[in-house]
């Protein structure tokens, strides 16, 4: 089957039920996904950005073929991954941040040769594919170390060239970069870049919650919370909406009691956030027009609120974030957690 | 890392059908073969242990006067159990842990067949424990200068495939059911495992147990499986048999079908529920 879309979903959503164990009686229902509707082309890199918990990994499992929508349908590759999952699973691959598969005692060579072989990849092609894939990700030295002797970053690589290995039409990586030091991540993501530049007519859906990863990397990025999608566009459409208003990270000593709220009820000042930074504290304010920081600093001075520095910046999807979800990234997964 | 623009490697063909089957079975056999030669440590655990407890019966056996014959029973026995631990820890438990360490949604999202994995691990499995297996028997044979009188080698070649055969396609349905069972399966295996040295006449003749014990005793391939080779092996075998050999060999044959059957649609229907809710591939990592 032939189509423009690589991915796209309708309406969907996803409800778990918990049951009572013993009883078999539903206990509570969790809400992971509602009415998410995604169109993804052929050839782009697109991200899904926002907290964990936000259902990115639901959606991800969902598109997979991993696990059935409650409601509404997805279509990958062209497929209905509820009733043809067997003609998706021969398109797609996946990489998890963090996962701990293969099996410790074979080499990184044997580990991936044994997943090329379960997608019918020649023994001599996937030889090669793994010296090359491993050349370019810069873990040709460590082809024959055994998987349980890789750190967390190595073996992460080792991963990300597990998912590369069968050139999939349709890439899925759930955080691939979690938990891996700035240069194994930023080699991890230009990888991936120069995969696609290599391959223009594959697709890649990307879940993070790394608002760089998602800025330097995505073609665009769909920003989710709470399973629902707020907004979908490129980075650079998404900055834009903000970029009409003023932007200012002000570092104060401590907040004497002061409170965004109390920010946010001042005309013009359209988002306040408050964060514990070194020592103190910082204030995020997204303000109407630069006309309106005199009021703020007015307010500062009323409360003794000593200012050690005061920036103005350019938006960040980080911005786009705390605009659409109303917290900023942190505290959104903060609050998750509980 | 360099930065041509050209495509990293061109399309080819990919096997499927029966090449794609054939191709899963090897690659998840690899690691069990290998695996082993890389963890030296069965040599003690799994050779020499086995032997000190072939040992306790021989020496009990030999102190009560026992039939010689039932020295080489306790041998033959005592090689099987490693069939019958690497069934229970490395089969039916194998899709849980495969679970947890994130390889069995692998499984599943590749267009392989998940029979294919199975049946992979239970041919890794057989080839491993083969070595293992034989081992006791060479040392235990050496040691207690046991006498083997076989008169029907491919009749004797036979029994042993088909009880493989029937104990991994019990190994390959209960992988289903432990992972279905969850943290249970666990203690599943724990409990499962020493009653069989009992049920099962590891250790000695099962027709001793009584007709129906032995019957019931029967859903384990490995009891009718050792009774056979225990005919075809020593001269008295007969005479100490449970059922005669044809009888046994029928049974092990239908339990094997059945086995697999099952080993088949518990697989689907493990799927299916993996699919619906979800929580079956959920690591508790």
């Amino acid at each position: 089957m032939s189509t423009d879309l690589a991915i796209e979903t309708h309406n969907l959503g996803r409800v778990y039920t918990v049951r009572n164990r013993r009883e078999r009686r539903i206990r509570k229902e969790i809400v992971a996904l509602q009415d998410v509707n995604l169109q993804i082309p052929r050839g782009e890199l697109f991200g899904l950005l926002g907290p964990n918990g936000a259902g990115k990994t639901t959606l991800i499992k969902i598109l997979t073929t991993l696990l059935s929508p409650t409601t509404g349908w997805a279509r990958v590759a062209g497929y209905d991954v509820v009733r043809e999952p067997h003609k998706i699973r021969p398109r797609i691959n996946m990489v998890s941040g963090g996962e701990a598969s293969g099996y410790g005692l074979l080499t990184v060579r044997e580990n991936l040769w044994m997943f090329a072989q379960f997608y019918g990849l020649p023994s001599r092609e996937a030889n090669r594919r793994i010296e090359e894939l491993l050349r370019r990700i810069g873990l040709a030295d460590r082809i024959h170390t055994k998987s349980s002797d890789l750190s967390t970053g190595l073996r992460q690589k080792m991963n990300i060239v597990r998912g590369f290995l069968t050139d999939p039409e349709i890439l899925f990586l759930d955080e691939p970069t979690l938990g891996l030091d700035v240069n194994a991540a930023r080699d991890v993501r230009q990888f991936i870049r120069e995969w696609l530049d290599a391959h223009p007519d594959r697709t890649v859906l990307l879940t993070t919650h790394y608002m760089v990863e998602a800025d330097e990397l995505c073609d665009r990025v769909a920003i989710i919370s709470q399973g629902r999608v707020l907004a979908c566009d490129s980075p650079e459409a998404l900055k834009r909406r903000l970029q009409r208003e003023a932007l200012f990270d002000i570092d104060i000593t401590a907040p004497n009691g002061l409170t965004a709220a109390a920010l946010e009820a001042l005309p013009g000042v359209r988002k306040a956030v408050l964060t514990d930074a070194d020592g103190g504290a910082r204030l995020s304010l997204v303000l109407a027009a630069d006309s309106v920081l005199p009021g703020v600093i007015g307010v500062l001075t009323e409360r003794a609120v000593q200012v050690r520095h005061l920036t103005k910046r350019e938006p960040t999807l980080e911005d786009v974030f705390v605009e659409l979800v109303g917290r900023p990234l942190a505290e959104e997964e903060g609050q998750d957690e509980q | 890392m360099s930065s041509e623009a050209r495509p990293f490697f061109a399309p080819v063909p990919k096997a499927s059908g029966w090449r794609l089957f054939l191709k899963t079975v090897v690659a998840r056999a690899y690691p069990r073969v290998v695996g082993q030669q890389r963890e030296r440590s069965w040599i003690f655990f799994d050779v020499f242990l086995s032997i000190l407890a072939v040992s306790a019966y021989v020496f009990v056996y030999r102190a009560i006067g026992a039939p010689e014959e039932y020295v080489g029973f306790v041998v033959v026995g005592g090689a099987m159990t490693a069939f019958w631990l690497n069934v229970l820890w490395s089969m039916s438990s194998q899709l849980y842990w495969e679970k947890e360490s994130g390889n069995l949604a692998l499984y599943i999202m590749a267009p392989n067949s998940m029979m294919a994995i199975l049946l992979g691990m239970a041919l890794g499995g057989i080839i491993a424990t083969a070595l293992r297996a034989g081992a006791i028997l060479l040392v235990g044979s050496l040691i207690f200068h046991v006498q083997y009188a076989v008169g029907n080698l491919p009749a004797l070649v036979a029994v042993f495939i088909l009880t493989l055969a029937a104990l991994y396609g019990l190994g390959m349905m209960s992988a289903s059911l432990f992972l279905l069972w969850g943290r249970e399966a666990w203690h599943l295996a724990n409990l499962a495992q020493e009653p069989i040295y009992l049920l099962s006449g590891f250790y000695f003749p099962v027709k001793n147990l009584g007709f129906w014990v032995a019957v019931g005793a029967s859903i384990i391939p490995l009891t009718l499986g050792l009774d056979a080779m225990r005919q075809l092996l020593f001269p008295s075998g007969a005479m100490l048999g449970f059922l005669p050999v044809p009888v046994e060999v029928v049974v092990l044959a239908v339990l094997c079908i059945l086995f697999l059957i099952a080993a088949r649609w518990l697989l689907g229907y493990m799927e299916r529920i993996a699919v619906r809710e979800g929580r079956l591939l959920e690591s508790r990592r």
